[in-house]
Parts: C-alpha cells; sequence; structure tokens
C-alpha cells in the first residue's frame, strides 16, 4: 500500500493504494469520480482519458503511483459551475453523443487536440488525431464536427480572457 | 411543428448528464457490502471437465466463495434458452444442446465459464481466479461451418447429430426451378457474411442484491431490454418468481443486439447474491466481451439469380450456412430465418424465391441478433447480386434495380412479407443526384490518370422494421409477443411523466420521446420526463431492438396520450360549460374554440386531482396506459451509393464521397435520426473494411482485443452526405418507419460494389483489407 497525493479536479487528495492500483481505479472506486470510463484492457478505446498537468493520459494504462503530485483533470471537472466547456457545448450542440460511454475521453482527447494544435484544425488533422478514441455509435461525423466547431468556441473565449 | 415537437431538431435532453461525466453506468453504482466476481474460463474451445480445485483460490486474502458449474446445476438453476422455435423441412423442431450458465461437465467455445470466484475487491478476485485449478481433457474442436457438417467432424452436443441445429426453408421451391429453367441469363455468386464482435463500448456488467428478509432480488443489467430479462429470469432460470425480481437497467453504454439477451453472468451474478448473503457486481473486461457478448453475422451463402431477356429478374435461389457457435443464444434461431429469409426480396419484383438455411454448431462464442440482424445478411447478398448481374449483363447497375424495382403497394413478396409503401425510384433519383453518378466515368479517368483505381457502389436496400406483430411472429414460432406499453402519468402541477417499455442507450428518447408530449399539448419538453428501464416503475415492455422504438413504443405513447386527452377534455369541458367537441388542446391550454375561454392543463390536472368538482361518474386522477401491437413491419429503405479509389500498389481504400437516401417515413427528430445513420454508415463499412472476428481451425479466437480486432476509426470512415425521400408508414398512425439499423443493413454492399467496380474483379470478400485488395488485384 502506498499514500498517493495528488490534486483532482483543483482539490488535494491524498489516497491510500494497492501500489498496482491504475489511476483510473483511483479516480472511479476511491474517489468516486465515475465519470472516466473503462472500454478496453489495451490502451485502445480511450474512453479513460483524463488531463494530467494539462496533458491527455490513458488513465488505464498508468498507475496512480505515477500520478503522485501531478494535477488531474478529469470530465467532472471542465466545466465552471453550471457553464459547460466550449467543447461540452459543442459535443452537445452537434449531436457528438449517442449513448454517452466513450464521451468523457472523446470530450478530454479533443480539448488537449484544440490545445496542441491551436486551433488551426480542419477535419482530416481532427480525424487523424481522434485515432485512440473509439466510438461505436456515432460514427464519427458529429464528433468531428464538435471538435472543429468548440475549436472556434475555444479560440473566441481564449480571446476574451 | 412547434420549436420542440415533431419534426424539429431538439438538442437531446439527456446529454447533460454524459458531457459531464453524471451518467449513471452499472459498474458505476456500489452497493453497501458488494462483493466482486470473477469468472474462470475455459481456454480450450472444447473439453471435459475433469474436476475444479479450489483449495488454493479459497486460501487467498479476500476471497468469500468459489462456486462452480455443477452447483448452480445442483440448485436447479434453469438452463439458457432460445426464444423462437424453427421447424426444419422435415416437420422436425429445431435441436438444440443444454447451455448451463456455467459449464459442469463440457465446455464448447473458448471464454466458457466453469466457476466464479466471489472476493473482497475485483483485483482479489481476478487474483484467486488465477489460483483455481481447472482439469480438463482436450476434445477435438471445429470452428468453420463447412467442416462442423462434414462426417466426422467433432460433435458438439449429442442432441444435434451433424452439428446441424436446423434445415429450414421458405418459398416455392417448385416456381423458382421453373422460372430458372426457362431463364435468358442466370447470375452465381458465393458469398461469406463475415462473423463481427458488437462491441458496444461499455462492457456488459451486472449487480445483483438478494433481501433474504424478503426473499427479493435487485438486478442492475446492461440490458436493452429489462423486462423480458426478468421474465426470462422468472419463468425459465428460476431464480425468483417475477414480483420477487426488479430488474434496472440504468444508462446503457450501446447495445446493438449484444445486450437484448439474458447471459449467464447476469443469471450467476443473481443466485451467488443469494448464497454469499451479499450484493455481487461483475463488470467484463473488453475480452470477456469478446469471448462471450453474442457474435453476428456468419453466415456462407451460395445463391443464383435468373433474368429473362428484358433483364426482369425471375427467379432467385439461396442455400446458407449460418454459424450459431457453441450454443442456441436467445434469438438466434430466428435471425437466419425470419430475419433473413423474408428479405431475400429486396426492393424488387421476383416472383419466385427459394431459400435453405441449414443452422450449424461450431466451438465458437453464440452468434445472435446485432444490428440488423439477418436483413444485413439479406441485404448484403441481394445487391451484390444486382451488382455481379449488371457485370455479367452489361448494363448500368443503377439502371438494371431500376428495371425490377417495385413500383406498387402493397407488394407481397414470396417470402412472407407485405410491403405496405415506398419509392425507390425517388431514393435512388436522391442518391444518384447527390453523388452526381452521371458524372462518375469522367472522375473515374481523372482518378487513373493519377495513377489511382476509382469505383463507385450502389446499394438499395429494404428492411423489415417496427418489430413486430404478435400474432404474426407468435405464428412463426417466437416465443413472446412484440407490442409495447406505455403509461402516460400528468401530476397534479400539470407535469407529465411517460412511462414506456422501450430501453433509449444511446437512442436520445429521452429527447425523441418528449417531442411527441410537445407536439400534443404544446407544453415545453422540460414539462416532461421519460421514466424508462425499471420493473419496478414501468409495468411492462418489450424493449428496444429492431428499430422499434418509435414505430412501436412511441405509439403506444400516443395511445395512452389520446386517452389522456380525451379524459382531460371532458373535465376541461366540464370546468368551462362547454361540449366536450368544442375543446382544442393548444400551447397547454384546453380551449373552447372560437372562443377566449380556457383552461390550463395544470389547472384541469389539479381538477383531476382535487376530484372536487369532475363530471359525474368520472374517476379521480389523470394517467392512462395502453398497449399497442403493431399490424405490420414498417419498411424502411432507401439507396447508399459509395465512391472511392484504391491505391493499386498498396490495395488501401480510401473513400471520396458517400451518400444516403433513406426513407424512414415521418421523423421526430432530424438530428438523431442522421445520428443513428452515421453510426449504423460507420458498423456497415467495418464490416466491410476492418473487421473480423477470426477463429483458428480449433476454435481458438484470434481477435479477442482491440488490438487484434480492427474497430473502425475517425480516421478509417468519411463524412456523409444524407437526404430523405419519405413515404409515411400507414401501417401506424405516426407514419413512422424506423432508422436504428439501416446504415448497417445497406452500406457494406455498396462499399464491396465500389471497390470490386474500381479493381475490375467482382470476387471480394469482406473485410476488403488493403492486403485482400493488393491480392485480388494482382491474382493471375
Amino acid at each position: 500500500m502506498s499514500t498517493v497525493k495528488l490534486t483532482v479536479n483543483g482539490k488535494a487528495v491524498a489516497v491510500e493504494v494497492e501500489d498496482r492500483t491504475l489511476l483510473v481505479q483511483l479516480l472511479r472506486e476511491h474517489l468516486n469520480l465515475t465519470g472516466t470510463h473503462v472500454g478496453c484492457d489495451t490502451s485502445q478505446c480511450g474512453a479513460c482519458v483524463v488531463h494530467m498537468d494539462g496533458r491527455a493520459v490513458k488513465s488505464c494504462t498508468m498507475l496512480a503511483g505515477q500520478a503522485d503530485g501531478a494535477s488531474i483533470t478529469t470530465i467532472e471537472g471542465i466545466a465552471k459551475g453550471d457553464e459547460l466547456h466550449p467543447m461540452q457545448a459543442a459535443f452537445r450542440d452537434n449531436h457528438g453523443l449517442q449513448c454517452g460511454y466513450c464521451t468523457p475521453g472523446m470530450i478530454m482527447s479533443a480539448i488537449d487536440i484544440v490545445h496542441r494544435h491551436g486551433g488551426q484544425l480542419d477535419e482530416t488533422t481532427v480525424r487523424a488525431e481522434l485515432e485512440g478514441n473509439i466510438c461505436r455509435c456515432t460514427g464519427y461525423h458529429n464528433i468531428v464536427k464538435a471538435v472543429l466547431d468548440a475549436a472556434g468556441r475555444m479560440k473566441v473565449s481564449q480571446a476574451a480572457e | 411543428m412547434g420549436v420542440e415537437g415533431i419534426g424539429a431538431r431538439v438538442v437531446r435532453k439527456e446529454d447533460k448528464r454524459f458531457i459531464t461525466g453524471k451518467g449513471r453506468y452499472v459498474d458505476d453504482i456500489k452497493l453497501t457490502g458488494m462483493t466482486h466476481a470473477h469468472f474462470v474460463r475455459s481456454p480450450h474451445a472444447h473439453a471435459k471437465v475433469k474436476g475444479i480445485d479450489s483449495s488454493a483460490a479459497l486460501k487467498m486474502p479476500g476471497v468469500v466463495a468459489v462456486l462452480t458449474g455443477q452447483q448452480i446445476v445442483d440448485d436447479k438453476v434453469g438452463n439458457l434458452i432460445c426464444g423462437w422455435a424453427i421447424t426444419s423441412k422435415d416437420g422436425s423442431p429445431m435441436k438444440m444442446g443444454a447451455w448451463p450458465a456455467m459449464a459442469p461437465e463440457t465446455v464448447r467455445f473458448v471464454g466458457q465459464a466453469v466457476a466464479v470466484v466471489i472476493a473482497e475487491s475485483k483485483n482479489l478476485a481476478r487474483d484467486a481466479a488465477e489460483a483455481v485449478v481447472v482439469n480438463y481433457e482436450e476434445l477435438p474442436a471445429v470452428a468453420d461451418v463447412h467442416a462442423a457438417i462434414k462426417s466426422g467432424a467433432p460433435q458438439l452436443h449429442p442432441e444435434a447429430p451433424g452439428n446441424q441445429v436446423y434445415d429450414w426453408v421458405i418459398g416455392d421451391e417448385g416456381a423458382t426451378d421453373a422460372a430458372f429453367a426457362k431463364a435468358a441469363n442466370v447470375v452465381k455468386l458465393d458469398v461469406t457474411n463475415n462473423r463481427l464482435a458488437p462491441n458496444a463500448m461499455e462492457p456488459r456488467a451486472a449487480i445483483a442484491d438478494y433481501d433474504a428478509a424478503e426473499e427479493h432480488f435487485t438486478l442492475y443489467t446492461t440490458s436493452q431490454n429489462p423486462h423480458v430479462a426478468r421474465l426470462v429470469l422468472s419463468a425459465f432460470y428460476n431464480i425468483a418468481p417475477e414480483h420477487k425480481l426488479r430488474v434496472i437497467a440504468p444508462d446503457v453504454g450501446g447495445g446493438f443486439g449484444s445486450k437484448i439477451f439474458i447471459y449467464p453472468e447476469e443469471m450467476v451474478a443473481l443466485w451467488a447474491s443469494k448464497k454469499v448473503g451479499r450484493p455481487v457486481k461483475w463488470t467484463g473486461d473488453r475480452t470477456e466481451a469478446f469471448l462471450t457478448d453474442a457474435h453476428g453475422r456468419d453466415h456462407v451463402t451460395h445463391a443464383e439469380m435468373a433474368f429473362d431477356a428484358n433483364n426482369k429478374i425471375t427467379g432467385l435461389k439461396v442455400k446458407t450456412y449460418a454459424n450459431f457457435g457453441a450454443y442456441m443464444s436467445l434469438f438466434s434461431s430466428s435471425v437466419p430465418t425470419y430475419l433473413y429469409a423474408t428479405l431475400l426480396s429486396g426492393q424488387y419484383n421476383i416472383p419466385a424465391i427459394h431459400a435453405e438455411v441449414v443452422g450449424v454448431y461450431t466451438n465458437t462464442t453464440p452468434v445472435d441478433a446485432y444490428r440488423g440482424a439477418g436483413r444485413p445478411e439479406a441485404s448484403y447478398l441481394i445487391e451484390r447480386l444486382m451488382e455481379t448481374a449488371a457485370r455479367q449483363l452489361k448494363v448500368d447497375p443503377a439502371q438494371l434495380r431500376r428495371t425490377n424495382f417495385i413500383t406498387q403497394f402493397p407488394h407481397q413478396t414470396p417470402v412472407i412479407m407485405a410491403y405496405d409503401t415506398g419509392d425507390f425510384n425517388a431514393s435512388l433519383d436522391a442518391a444518384m443526384k447527390a453523388i452526381d453518378y452521371a458524372g462518375f466515368a469522367g472522375r473515374k479517368a481523372k482518378a487513373k490518370a493519377d495513377g489511382k483505381l476509382r469505383g463507385i457502389g450502389v446499394s438499395c436496400y429494404i428492411e423489415a422494421c417496427g418489430i413486430a406483430p404478435s400474432k404474426a411472429v407468435g405464428s412463426l414460432g417466437a416465443g413472446v409477443g412484440l407490442w409495447e406499453s406505455a403509461e402516460v402519468r400528468v401530476n397534479p402541477v400539470g407535469t407529465i411523466e411517460i412511462l414506456t417499455g422501450s430501453h433509449s442507450h444511446g437512442q436520445g428518447h429521452e429527447t425523441t420521446f418528449c417531442q411527441l408530449v410537445a407536439e400534443r399539448l404544446g407544453v415545453p419538453i422540460s414539462q416532461v420526463s421519460i421514466v424508462h428501464g425499471d420493473t419496478d416503475k414501468v409495468q411492462f415492455g418489450m424493449g428496444t431492438y429492431g428499430s422499434r422504438s418509435a414505430a412501436v413504443g412511441l405509439t403506444a405513447i400516443l395511445k395512452a396520450m389520446e386517452k389522456m386527452e380525451s379524459k382531460a377534455k371532458k373535465i376541461a369541458a366540464h370546468a368551462l360549460e362547454a361540449s366536450e367537441a368544442d375543446i382544442v388542446i393548444e400551447n397547454g391550454e384546453f380551449k373552447v374554440t372560437g372562443t377566449d375561454k380556457a383552461i390550463a392543463l395544470p389547472m384541469v390536472a389539479l381538477a383531476a386531482y382535487t376530484a372536487h368538482n369532475l363530471p359525474d361518474g368520472m374517476e379521480p386522477g389523470l394517467k392512462e396506459s395502453a398497449f399497442y401491437d403493431p399490424t405490420n413491419f414498417t419498411f424502411p429503405a432507401g439507396t447508399y451509393i459509395c465512391e472511392l479509389e484504391v491505391d493499386p500498389g498498396t490495395g488501401k481504400t480510401s473513400f471520396v464521397n458517400f451518400v444516403a437516401a433513406d426513407d424512414f417515413g415521418r421523423l421526430i427528430n432530424p438530428m438523431i435520426v442522421e445520428g443513428q445513420v452515421h453510426g449504423g454508415l460507420v458498423q456497415g463499412i467495418g464490416q466491410a473494411l476492418l473487421e473480423h472476428a477470426i477463429y483458428d481451425a480449433n476454435g481458438q479466437p484470434v481477435t479477442a482485443s482491440f488490438m487484434d480486432y480492427a474497430m473502425p476509426r475517425a480516421d478509417d470512415v468519411p463524412s456523409f452526405n444524407l437526404s430523405h425521400t419519405t413515404t409515411l408508414c400507414p401501417g401506424n398512425p405516426l407514419g413512422i418507419k424506423g432508422c436504428g439499423e439501416a446504415g448497417a443493413i445497406g452500406a457494406s454492399a455498396a462499399v464491396i460494389n465500389a471497390i470490386t467496380d474500381a479493381i475490375g474483379k467482382n470476387n471480394l470478400e469482406m473485410p476488403a483489407t488493403p492486403d485482400r485488395v493488393w491480392r485480388t488485384i494482382h491474382a493471375a
């Protein structure tokens, strides 16, 4: 057993876990942040994507201990109170989700994509960048639309800040 | 249509919880004292279980129990059932082997459970499962249908000699033979419809909670039809009588058919919960999903189509071998028979059809309904045949289809179905226009100059949805009726709850069903909530599959609404001292037509519940329910055209354009309908290009993770160009046909027709991987 100290959605936490505990298990089972999902065992599907120190990571593919000292943001931590993150709003407005299971990971990956590309995105780039997130419902059409829409919204909201 | 009524592109009500991480899926639920299950599964495709030694596992930390297949048999938990009886051509009933929830004596596919470990945590259960020693005696196994029916093949079940479940026929063999005898041309085709793994993104899960004092079970499960699950668990598996079993299917992360069926894991969880006296949770991992979720498709077919000298189809002969895997799953028997062969007429006037379907056991994961269920297999076969015929007869493929389209409705096919309405020329026209079919030759020539092989492929699909008229399916062997139920509760404050037996696992019922209420009453959808997925709340229901929730489920809601409105109008007329016939409902008010007299819905509702001043003899309250049983299937149809390029150097396919023109009847929410089509198309494209659940000759699965099984990713597929050509369904009052499966039914033939057009060779099996395409291009 080890104590892992980290910041999750802005709150400092210390959690006593078995050494083999995965970051996703710490989030879901110890902190009850069940918005982060597990869809495969092989780091392929991306349902578990969270941000660690501002970068997208697959939380099923790292030990909780590897996040010691890090700042983790999950799907529960991106809205400002009642105000949705532009990516969340774009997924809703473009019908970028159906069953909702892949959605948290998609949104967290998509935010990271927009950050890395500085808002300079086209459909081909979005599709290539989403390679690590699998959706079985939407056929990706509206997810791609949502990411491109959000890229525009995020540029506008950045400009406003 | 109001801003939130029928036809409006209303943003989904359910989305907020999903985009903020507040969805509530089964694995998100924790109960006090909950234990965790991990199954011990067979690594062999076929073996005798000679003994199970749990002693080491039982000594491990946190282990509560190790339970085996023999114990579940001893406790008289029922075997899994198949709910649709099929009769072979010789009149004998289908031949089925027993399927216990955990195997006591013999395992017949890799992944079949033989024991379960119950422990204090998931990790501890998994650790202990590794320590359970199972002594297997390996038996010869068979995975391929043709190998399985050869004499001397390994035999799976003594009840089914030759591994044959049934040999079923449909249509008029004499008339079909006569048509072929007179044919000017005969087109022949051998087609394999590749086995697929459904792969809903949420793995299956179950939590069972037994209350010993009440002798009552609660099951949280990833189900498309919790009411049917309760019925089957009660009536056939002896878990508990229905009033002592509550089944809850909360948010469910996709189904595509795979979550229709009641699986061994939830049976075992229920049984184990009583045995250990604590709640038991099981959540499958992805490899367990590959090994145990019912697979889809897996047909091998030879077909021949007869044409007269005018290129009119005169007959169709089909022989299909359907691989059922090791056991007959809940609706498996109906898929290659009544859901497949009844659609073999496609969109075409075919005077004579004869089809024979042989159902075969193999040492593989059971096969059952997967998005489309039989109809994709039928559509793929017919549309590959039409393309093959066009090439052989040297006519334009779109024109050959047009020559043979059914244009008069209703149309009785030779294979049971009576198509009620449609306009197949309209959808073909719309798709050809959208893709600029006329300009294709020019584009192909230009691509050739760039070293690319460009192809175009047409697919004109039809499906039978709105499943289904209970009497009709009952006469064909179904064990259940396929109606739907609904209840409308107007609360005393005028808000409305709709209780439905349909289940939403991505389809957006919480929005579309509210849109019907908004349309009828003129109230905002924020005043309406949809209650589903809990057998303690909703009386009964048949669930969501077969594109039935709008055509059947929403019609049931409409029927209940009509009853409620009729009573509310009486109350309003009484309050307004007007004639009931003069009351109209607008903008949430009951108005006396032609006057300014009105009473708002909340006042009507309040009057119904205070009951101070109701018409004489009227019962208090404002709550009505209805059961709706459809009178016919519905027949969504359309045309998909795909244009793509093949790189002759690598065999890789790149999409240029993909257009879909669908006739779904009336659309409630076009945004949601388009989403359904997008998703279906990608499942169809996935089958055509990427996906294949493969077994080696010994029944070992080769594709049991996302590392091996090629799921469509965002960069594998194009964006789509969709349109709708509408003929309203005459079979239900809303004119709805259904849209959930169309994409998966029509897309794969369009892709393969386009690739084979591009490479100039007609024989190409799915999935058309670059390797396979390259080899086909360069084959002698």
